[in-house]
């Protein structure tokens, strides 16, 4: 536990000497990284200089540091001039995030129809709730129940397999097939969960990211079976009541049937509300398990699991009803990313896949539903924004999840909504 | 017969390797509890700064291989301490008391920025050096197969050996070792009795670092090529030396190496060379399942 | 008073760690419809016996049995944790409080009775499709936590996070909540740790109570005497994991056994007396 002690005010050669100390630091770690770096030329190394950069960087440190200094100066000074917030009941954010929640719903309804003709909006659109979606899922594991789930793509990968296998193979439409992926995902979550139940923290998280790797290095090899590094292409898209969205001619079109135009943005529109829709029951569906004995188990499962055996609560159903939960919408999601990509292969379930929903879930704060939708726009936008910030993409997002770990523990909506709040008999809510 | 030498030789210098690194997986868990998921980029990152001092060396034209192998260790040593001094400062000690998660997503948080700070500054492709002692001692013969033991081999294997010697003296004789080894068993009654338990912590993080470096020049020596993902899988292969030498042990974190080093060898020769990795992971899975203590550790006992 | 008579028998319970025997051949009845306290110095192994009791620990020899007034009897040590709780109704708290910290006290008291809830949601199902009968269970879990709240004096915190409440606060925050199961022998873990006087008072009257009016069997450890004195009908004494004295609290007060264990032998006045031989 860190002391907070009443640390004197720096004086100016303090802060001084603390950011060149900084500076000299940034220097070191930065002369081989970014001073130096070997380019090809031909085949062989040759050694290139970027001294003007490194200076750069030291002098970003150096003012940084100095200012970062100031701003956490000045917050200790101003908290320990407030009084003290009686920590009390349970405070109103809940309402507000509730408007915002109703407000975003409508907005995404309604979105593919403001943006009907530009298909890059809706596509983008799209790949946010797939991520919302899995970010959701993970929540169950790791927000919810504390399981540290590194492995979380190999659910994603095993419901998108499981689809396109049932489809190229079976003949198996998308909403037959939804269902089973799912069954199938929930399956593997069991087993890949019950090797893990008596490992604390950090080894469940390795050995999950273990299985993940596991079942991706299976896909890459047995190649009878998944295709092996090619994958699984001509993967059917969804339809609607036997339709399909292709252009007209081919005889299941649904502009045939209802006798209007065909645009090619009318499958893309489609799509987005199949998985509008799907991330909307997945909402639902969470918030409603949180609200009952087995949601709250998981919480308290996460909060201390010796007290939950003491209570009675059988720890181990528990936890392998979160891992198969949070699988089985995982491959929910997969089936969705088969469906829409209408191709798989191992190269879309590598581990990067993994940290990035867990950072989703992370940086949103982990059990916050609204969190993970916003930290799914800002991880999908932010490349869209520029060619930059897509190479820095995931430099950034591994910055933001120490930052926050060590700024705010608990995430940035770290509020924990309770699921039961009791008013007496003639109160207000 | 000659086959299962040459993996025998093999799978010991991989074994080495893996060792090095997993006894700094094994001194920050022992130390502080948590698995270190950045150092096997760490690794990575001594890797990288080998190739570059390589290349600067030959661009210098340094000549003597002893000299320039020397020269880049103690470069890749020093800086790579300092990237792993830097790692725990930032990312693991204002979460020292903490839940148990946030160290954790901090620490994985920080391997992926550090994967991508190298790609990023250094680029993504692989970087390939002059391939360098390449020679070796041909052992014997059996039909047209020829055992060889590569001069690189041998210069794993003895500077682990030299290695292991320098850290078990430090760590049994000296009083930095007695101080870390305190801390390791209760931390606040080291703080009490005035030790300054944050240096403890740094060095040891310095320590686990530099063997690191170690291994990261000698592999890049031995590949002659690495690229920013190579600290991932090694990462996880290492972690499972430490697991199954028993956490917290250092002979066992090295013993766990070999073991480890030994297994991939023969499995990817004589059964599968795709799924040798799954070979490492499974061995993981099955160790934290029947014998989490590994080989060499203590049972944990939980109080509640 | 034989094992038919009592609540709880301990035969001839031994737990070893490896080289160190924490309990040594303890044998002890519990009596129904009483307070018993398990008294004595740091180590004795008091709390490694309540782990045995409740399924934390496997005892290295020896047998646990509860007399069940509807289940019969029951062997406590062949047990995993959480059945203890469900099968035996032998619920117990915690030395180092065990709160569900970022959850409602609400909230915990509900959680408590998971089991009762989880059989009437139907895995979920009829939870999720709201039905009846769920919902009764669930406002029926409510009210039994508000009752025992409100006879615990907690109400006013019912919806506060309960990792946010004062420390005494939160110790009878965990009773209420052990309650909630529905114990017939409730094991309470030093429960006036940190109690001031008056709030130890009112613990007294709550065992009082639970024992005499709700007819809950109690087992506690304790190291506040003036609540084991004042409040226990039976007190067994442990010192380096053995029995050494049992009894009321009269007879404890007075056995020599006890009195040396915690003060040390009286030889130290007589060497003063004798011109101080140096030790």
């Amino acid at each position: 536990m860190t002391v907070l002690a009443h640390s004197p005010s720096m004086t100016v050669a303090d802060r001084l000497k603390d950011g060149f100390s900084c500076a000299f630091i940034g220097l070191l770690l930065g002369i081989p990284m970014l001073g130096l770096t070997t380019v090809d030329e031909g085949g062989a190394l040759r050694v290139m200089t970027r001294w003007p950069s490194l200076a750069l960087f030291v002098g970003i440190v150096f003012v940084g540091r100095i200012v970062l200094q100031m701003i956490k100066q000045s917050f200790a000074r101003r908290r320990a001039s407030r009084p003290a917030k009686p920590r009390g009941a349970v405070e109103g954010s809940s309402r507000i995030q509730s408007i915002i929640g109703w407000g975003g719903l409508g907005l995404a309804a309604a979105m593919p129809i403001v943006f009907s003709d530009n298909r890059y909006v809706v596509d983008t659109a799209t790949t946010v709730l797939i991520y919302v979606m899995l970010g959701w899922g993970l929540n169950v594991v790791v927000g919810l129940a504390g399981l540290l789930d590194l492995g979380y793509v190999a659910f994603y990968a095993v419901g998108a397999y499981t689809y396109a296998l049932l489809s190229t193979q079976f003949g198996w439409g998308f909403w037959e097939a939804l269902p089973v992926a799912g069954g199938v995902a929930a399956s593997f979550g069991v087993i890949l969960g019950w090797p893990t139940l008596r490992l604390r923290g950090d080894y469940l998280a390795i050995v999950t990211l273990g299985f993940g790797e596991i079942i991706r290095l299976i896909l890459v090899n047995w190649t009878d079976f998944s295709g092996g590094p090619n994958g699984i292409s001509s993967i059917p898209r969804p339809g609607l009541f036997g339709f399909t969205f292709s252009p007209p001619g081919s005889g299941t079109s649904i502009v045939e049937a209802l006798g209007i135009d065909y645009a090619p943005t009318q499958r893309i529109v489609f799509l987005y509300y199949v998985i509008l829709a799907l991330a909307l029951l997945t909402n639902l569906f969470v918030r409603s398990m949180r609200k009952l004995p087995t949601g709250r188990a998981w919480e308290a499962v996460r909060e201390d699991e010796i007290a939950c055996k003491a209570m009675g609560i059988n720890v181990t159903n528990v936890k392998l009803a979160a891992f198969a939960i949070g699988a089985m919408l995982g491959g929910f999601a997969g089936v969705f990313f088969a469906a829409r990509q209408g191709f798989i292969s191992p190269e879309s379930f590598t581990f990067s896949e993994s940290a990035i929903i867990l950072a989703i879930v992370v940086l949103g704060g982990m059990g916050s539903q609204m969190g993970v939708v916003l930290a799914s726009l800002v991880l999908v936008l932010l490349p869209e924004l520029g060619r930059d910030f897509a190479e820095y993409r995931m430099l950034l997002f591994g910055t933001a999840m120490v930052l926050i770990m060590v700024w705010r523990p608990g995430g940035i909506l770290s509020h924990r909504a309770p699921t039961l709040v009791y008013v007496a008999p003639g109160e207000q809510a | 017969m000659a086959q299962a030498i040459q993996q025998l030789i093999n799978g010991l210098t991989l074994g080495a390797v893996y060792g090095l690194i997993a006894i700094g997986y094994t001194m920050v868990y022992g130390i502080i509890g948590m698995i270190n998921f950045a150092h096997g980029d760490i690794y990575m990152v001594s890797a990288f700064i080998a190739v570059t001092s390589f290349t600067l060396m030959a661009a210098f034209g340094v000549s003597s291989v002893p000299f320039a192998l020397l020269a880049v260790l103690v470069v890749a040593i020093a800086f790579t301490s300092i990237y792993g001094w830097a790692v725990e400062r930032i990312a693991y000690r204002p979460l020292r008391g903490s839940n148990r998660l946030a160290p954790l997503i901090s620490a994985i948080g920080m391997s992926i920025f550090l994967q991508n700070m190298v790609q990023v500054t250094q680029g993504a492709r692989v970087k390939p050096i002059t391939p360098m002692l390449t020679d070796g001692f041909d052992l014997f013969r059996e039909g047209t197969f020829t055992v060889r033991l590569f001069h690189s081999q041998v210069l794993i294997i003895l500077v682990t050996v030299a290695l292991m010697a320098a850290f078990t003296y430090l760590i049994t004789r000296t009083s930095f070792g007695r101080q870390q080894r305190a801390c390791e068993q209760d931390r606040t009654v080291t703080l009490i009795l005035g030790y300054n338990v944050d240096r403890i912590i740094s060095l040891t993080f310095m320590i686990g670092a530099s063997l690191a470096a170690v291994a990261g020049v000698m592999v890049t020596v031995y590949y002659g090529v690495v690229d920013f993902f190579i600290g991932f899988v090694v990462g996880i292969k290492a972690f499972t030396a430490a697991v199954l030498g028993g956490i917290g042990s250092l002979p066992g974190a090295m013993l766990g190496g070999l073991i480890i080093g030994l297994i991939e060898a023969f499995w990817a020769s004589y059964l599968s060379a795709e799924y040798k990795d799954v070979a490492s992971f499974a061995i993981l899975i099955m160790v934290l399942m029947f014998r989490p203590s590994g080989l060499l550790g203590r049972p944990e006992v939980e109080k509640v | 008073m034989t094992a038919q008579q009592s609540l709880l028998s301990v035969q001839n319970l031994t737990m070893r760690f490896g080289g160190l025997t924490a309990i040594d051949d303890l044998s002890l009845e519990v009596p129904k419809d009483s307070i018993t306290a398990i008294i004595g110095p740091n180590g004795a192994g008091k709390t490694t016996f309540f782990n045995c009791l409740t399924g934390f620990y496997k005892p290295t020899v020896g047998q646990v049995v509860l007399n069940h007034p509807d289940r019969g009897a029951i062997r406590l040590a062949d047990l995993p944790s959480h059945h203890v709780a469900r099968k035996a109704q032998v619920v117990r708290t915690f030395q180092n409080i065990r709160l569900f910290a970022n959850m409602t006290v609400l909230e915990n008291l509900v959680v408590a009775q998971h089991n009762a809830l989880q059989k009437a949601s139907a895995f979920s199902i009829a939870g999720l499709l709201r039905l009846p009968s769920y919902r009764k269970a669930a406002d029926e879990a409510v009210e039994r936590a508000v009752s025992w709240l409100k006879r615990l004096k907690l109400m006013e915190f019912i919806n506060h996070p309960a990792g946010a409440l004062p420390y005494g606060t939160q110790r009878r925050v965990e009773i209420a909540r052990a309650l909630c199961v529905d114990p017939i022998l409730l094991c309470l873990d030093e429960p006036a740790a940190g109690l001031n006087p008056k709030e130890s008072a009112e613990l007294n009257d709550l065992l009082t109570y639970l024992c005499r009016e709700e007819k809950v069997g109690i087992l506690l450890i304790e190291h506040d005497m003036s609540v084991v004195m004042k409040v226990s009908d039976h007190i067994c004494v442990l010192n380096y994991g053995r029995k050494i004295a049992e009894g009321t609290p009269a007879q404890i007060r007075v056995d020599p056994h006890v009195v040396k264990a915690y003060l040390g032998e009286d030889d130290m006045e007589d060497d003063i007396k004798q011109g101080g031989v140096a030790r």
